[in-house]
């Protein structure tokens, strides 16, 4: 049987999770690709490119940076609002959309003010995002949205994770401190400044 | 809180608080003659759980007691009576759910009174640590060991670790909450003994110093929101999406019953790192092959003595872990067997059933032999039944 891989959809109308499918979690100083395990810095570098190159990169930052609960989650967010900036910069469609807490929100999310777990492909279908880096969001409930994207939009995910990782994500990090999304700003201001990825009107496009 | 931290510190006891693998591997230990009751005491005594609920039933009452014990002499944080199984194992869960590690025992017909939580624990994320002494369940009464209730909470969604000596009863408490609270997994864990074989008789067990201590539980690793009503975000829990009837209520649902399933794959490298893997074999090359878990291996171990003795080669694979289930190393470990038999204490035969399901050729499966109600299991019992069944089949196996 074919090796499962962690791809954008959509997949299906129920997928299966990617650890019951064979996939396993990075350990430290790795990171994983579609499921294939690699050395954190080609990670780095692959996560660069799909947001430089997306037409609507979006990062989706969690409560557990956007509640100022300790001194790690302040310096968390500093160094996401970074990232955010430097996307900005390089392609004006990119955004920010906050994932405050993981109630379920009815009558209907407010798609352009915030998104939720339990119903994520309706940000991304409204907004049209194609690319997409989950960060501060406690794991579990990271996995169902990782999920729930994957079977039914083709949107490219990205986690940055402060613990194991997650196989359901198309890319993930483990054990992210505050020094590794810094890092995470410096290959992607390294990658911008290269030319190698270049924006027009609001839309990125590649070179290479 | 950082792990890193504490290591070195010293708890409120005078306990150092050591590295998981240090006291697991590398401390030096002393030779005990104990019960499995009396193990479950010093496996607790160094797992620095805060809460410990208890309720009396056969065999498990006399651990349960113990910990009582070290409540008294401070080495658990809290204790107490619940008023029924339901109760201790929903109080548990409320414990738990405060950022408590959490230890309970239960047996039999208990077990099967507080049935609902379990789904309830793992479907929670909650990692408690449960030590399942099984007993009969059925009835006429009986309070004798029987695993039926074992098949009974496979798939609950726990961590299930089948013990079969006190030494590995007391490993495995240890080691149990280490795997069930990395953040990956995060589920509950039932290590599991064969009521009285176990719980009741004594044996010898290497223990590290009680002056030594595992790091404490750190709610804050948790997969999901920790209930802090002190420190946000809080109100994280409320309005659970399947009271709303639509569609994406219920794929997401399917999601979160998919992610209970994906973290018990995740604790399989955890777990193979602290247990050295999810079974054991001896003579694994064999032709014949005893495959069980518990305490009807340490059977299967004195029959394959009795049958090499009449130049019978049969190799035993012992399965340490029911949740995960070790499909592919059964698969690896069965490969060139033409005969598998899996003798079982229970009445319905659940462990060849699982085998069945994940090996080829599955016609090779002897489901048994078997005995119930607490009936021992003689080792002469397995070298009858292999000897009979290998009476039909001359030309397909050697001797």
């Amino acid at each position: 049987m074919a090796k499962y891989r962690v791809l954008p959809g959509p997949e299906a109308f129920l997928p299966p999770s990617a650890a019951c499918a064979g996939v396993v979690l990075p350990d430290p100083g790795q990171g994983h690709i579609h499921g294939e395990i690699v050395h954190e810095d080609i990670a780095m570098e692959e996560a660069a490119k799909q947001l430089l190159t997306a037409k609507v990169p979006t990062i989706f930052p969690g409560p557990l940076v956007l509640w100022n609960w300790n001194e790690k989650a302040a310096k968390k967010a500093t160094a996401i609002k970074a990232l955010y900036d430097e996307l900005k910069s390089h392609n004006a469609g990119a955004l920010l959309i906050p994932m405050p807490d993981y109630r379920p929100k009815y009558p209907k999310i407010n798609p352009e003010v915030e998104i939720n777990p339990n119903h994520p492909n309706l940000t991304i279908w409204h907004n049209k995002i194609d690319a997409c880096m989950f960060v501060g969001v406690h794991c579990h409930q990271a996995n169902l949205s990782l999920k729930i994207i994957r079977g039914g939009t083709n949107c490219y995910t990205i986690a940055m994770c402060a613990q194991a990782g997650h196989e359901d994500a198309m890319l993930s990090f483990r054990d992210a401190t505050p020094d590794k999304i810094w890092k995470l700003v410096e290959v992607v201001r390294k990658a911008k400044a290269s030319g190698v990825y270049a924006s027009r009107g609001g839309v990125a496009v590649s070179k290479a | 809180m950082e792990a890193n931290t504490i290591i070195g510190t010293v708890n409120k006891k005078g306990q150092k608080i050591v590295e998981p693998e240090y006291l697991f591997f590398e401390a030096p230990r002393q030779q005990y003659f104990m019960t499995g009751s009396e193990v479950v005491r010093e496996a607790i005594r160094r797992a620095s759980v805060d809460i410990s609920v208890a309720y009396p039933i056969t065999p498990q009452s006399e651990a349960a007691a113990m910990v009582g014990d070290l409540y008294v002499e401070g080495y658990v944080g809290d204790y107490f009576r619940g008023e029924s199984e339901f109760a201790v194992m929903s109080q548990c869960a409320g414990a738990s759910f405060g950022g408590a590690r959490v230890f309970t025992t239960t047996s039999g017909p208990g077990t099967l009174r507080a049935y609902e939580n379990f789904p309830m624990w793992a479907g929670s994320r909650l990692p408690i640590l449960i030590n399942v002494m099984v007993r009969g369940i059925n009835s006429p009464l009986n309070i004798q060991p029987d695993t039926l209730e074992l098949g009974m909470i496979l798939d609950t969604g726990m961590l299930i670790w089948h013990a079969e000596t006190a030494q590995e009863l007391l490993d495995y408490l240890l080691k149990g909450y280490i795997v069930a609270e990395e953040p990956d997994v995060h589920l509950p864990i039932a290590i599991v003994i064969d009521g009285f074989f176990v719980s009741h008789t004594k044996d010898m067990v290497m223990i590290p110093s009680a002056d030594l201590a595992l790091p404490p539980y750190n709610p804050y690793r948790s997969p999901v929101p920790c209930m802090d009503m002190e420190v946000p975000p809080v109100r994280m829990m409320r309005d659970p999406f399947v009271m709303k009837s639509n569609y994406i209520s219920y794929a997401t649902h399917a999601s979160w019953q998919q992610e209970i399933r994906a973290a018990i794959e995740r604790s399989r490298k955890h777990t193979i790192r602290l247990i050295g893997g999810l079974i054991e074999e001896e003579n694994g090359d064999a032709e014949i092959l005893i495959v069980s878990s518990g305490t009807a291996v340490a059977q299967g171990r004195e029959a394959i003595r009795l049958l090499a003795e009449e130049g019978i080669r049969v190799g035993i694979v012992k399965i340490k872990t029911l949740r995960p289930f070790p499909h592919e190393e059964i698969r690896q470990a069965t490969k060139n067997a033409k005969l598998i038999f899996v003798p079982e204490f229970n009445v319905v035969g659940w462990m060849a059933r699982e085998i069945k399901a994940v090996i080829p050729d599955n016609h090779r499966v002897i489901d048994g032999p078997h005995v119930a109600g607490g009936m021992t299991l003689p080792p002469e019992v397995i070298v009858e039944e292999i000897k009979k069944v290998l009476a039909g089949k001359k030309e397909v196996v050697r001797g």
